[in-house]
């Protein structure tokens, strides 16, 4: 059985660090994730961890730090928000094609302008093409959870891990949560062997080699390969860490979704907002149903289109907006994966909501519901591309 | 599978390439082709030249062996068609002619 208590977001991440005890922690604050360092530092400080605790001058340092570290042969971490996973993006590539499992936290935040500290996805959904996998919690436990199985994903497909969550709705509202005992954290995460290290004397490596067109694509071809080769191992994770803790965790979660005609697909800590509503809706008789991303790199294709191709209308929900004049970046995703496992029945639509912190509330999901009543009654998906609860 | 640099040539798959194209041994450049980004080449003509070994400390890779005090044919595995030997060499005996591949 595991520990009651009752965190944040932050410090049940912080806490989870301090159980796995990894060997360096590259730092630079930025909110909403600055408390993460700040707990962790007072673990080091204290002795409960022997964390080379590195304080950088910049995130681009931070993720430098961390490439360094890993290639050495260490377990590296980081923290980090909003602009500050921009100033990160150069160095996520490298990470990510060097091959380094770096596990990143990262509380979701706004970009600028307007400056904004609030949370919504568009710095998480702006790095999605780095290589590095990303999961996505809806509650603090799951934050907790999914940090726990980040070392253990990434180490096995040799790719580094973002554990994302809502900044200040999940990293900063506490909650009450159950952890697992230290030795227990200690025996499922393991210990870190990597194949190659830099620090091997018996095996002098270089890495970051210059590759030139003859090269090039083949190397990305096989990082492609790990991104697929993640979605059995994410699995496998999630069933063990169920085992050990009853919370099993897979790719995508469905909630009320055998009977469902109508669904929402969501990502974050809004889905427990759209759970509640579907609650009442269902009270009301309505077959309605949720499919939240866990993780979103790689991404769900085959169970996103298994589990929406018998409703007759979706709603994919993006706390973020590409700029395209068409839709936010789940959206597409979600439409690629139905057209591309031969799912073209049901009617979709997409709305982009809760940016910079804007409140989502449970009748905002209600709304998003009577509209796809209007689609499912007249057939007619009219505008797909809208903004939630936006003043006209 | 091999991950010795050697086999890491023109013709390897992506299953068989590197992880990120890291390399896990030492003093890997003397088996790396690096010659493939060559548009032009040197060419010599032994008969012009009098073995005054001027090309071969200015070549920036190792592509003029020189044995027993004297230089023999260009190492075109290494050659990047640079010209500096052409440009050094007071008899005219290297000649840069592009290279048909």
């Amino acid at each position: 059985m595991g520990i009651r208590e009752r965190l944040s977001g932050n410090e049940a991440v912080a806490v989870a660090m301090r159980q796995i005890n990894p060997d360096v922690m590259g730092a630079f604050p930025i909110t909403p994730s600055t408390e993460i360092p700040q707990y962790f530092s007072t673990y080091v400080d204290n002795g409960q961890v022997d964390t080379e605790f590195i304080a950088v001058e910049s995130e681009h340092s931070a993720m430098s730090t961390c490439i360094g570290a890993q290639a050495a042969g260490c377990r590296a971490v980081s923290a980090t928000s909003s602009c500050g996973l921009c100033y990160m993006t150069e160095m996520l590539y490298v990470a990510a094609s060097d091959r380094l499992p770096i596990t990143l936290a990262v509380s979701c935040r706004a970009l600028s302008g307007p400056i904004n500290i609030n949370n919504d996805h568009s710095d998480a959904m702006g790095v999605r093409d780095t290589g590095w996998l990303m999961l996505f919690a809806e509650t603090n436990q799951e934050v907790y959870d999914n940090y726990l199985q980040a070392m253990r994903i990434g180490e096995a497909v040799e790719l580094p891990i973002m554990i994302c969550q809502d900044g200040f709705i999940t990293s900063h509202a506490i909650e009450n949560i159950e952890l697992v005992e230290d030795d227990k954290v200690k025996a499922f995460v393991g210990e870190y062997n990597p194949k190659h290290y830099l620090l091997n004397k018996d095996e002098p490596m270089a890495v970051g080699a210059y590759a030139t067109p003859t090269y090039y694509m083949e190397a990305k071809r096989q990082q492609a390969q790990a991104m697929i080769d993640a979605k059995d191992v994410i699995r496998k994770v999630g069933a063990e860490f169920g085992e050990m803790t009853g919370r099993t965790y897979g790719l995508i979660e469905k909630y009320m979704m055998d009977d469902a005609e109508e669904a929402i697909v969501i990502i974050g800590s809004s889905a427990g907002t759209a759970k509640a509503a579907i609650n009442e809706l269902r009270a009301e008789g309505k077959k309605v149903g949720l499919i939240k991303i866990r993780s979103f790199r790689p991404f769900p294709s085959e169970d996103i289109a298994e589990a929406l191709k018998n409703v007759k209308a979706f709603a994919v929900m993006d706390k973020d907006d590409s700029f395209n004049a068409h839709c936010g970046p789940i959206y597409a995703e979600v439409c690629a994966a139905l057209f591309s496992n031969g799912v073209v029945g049901p009617k979709g639509i997409n709305y982009i909501y809760g940016l910079g912190g804007r409140d989502v509330r449970i009748e905002s999901i209600k709304t998003v519901y009577a509209e796809l009543d209007k689609i499912v009654e007249t057939g007619c998906t009219g505008e797909t591309y809208r903004y939630l609860e936006v003043r006209e | 599978m091999s991950h010795l640099a050697k086999d890491m040539t023109a013709e390897v798959t992506w299953k068989e390439i590197t992880p990120g194209c890291n390399i896990f041994e030492g003093a890997t450049a003397s088996v790396i082709e690096t010659g493939d980004w060559r548009t032009m080449k040197p060419i010599i003509d032994m008969d012009k030249c009098k073995q005054c070994l001027l090309c071969a400390p200015v070549c920036p890779d190792m592509s003029i062996p020189v044995v027993d005090g004297k230089r023999g044919e260009f190492d075109y595995f290494y050659c990047k068609g640079c010209g500096i030997c052409a440009n050094v060499c007071p008899f005219n005996a290297i000649t840069m002619v592009k290279d048909e591949k």
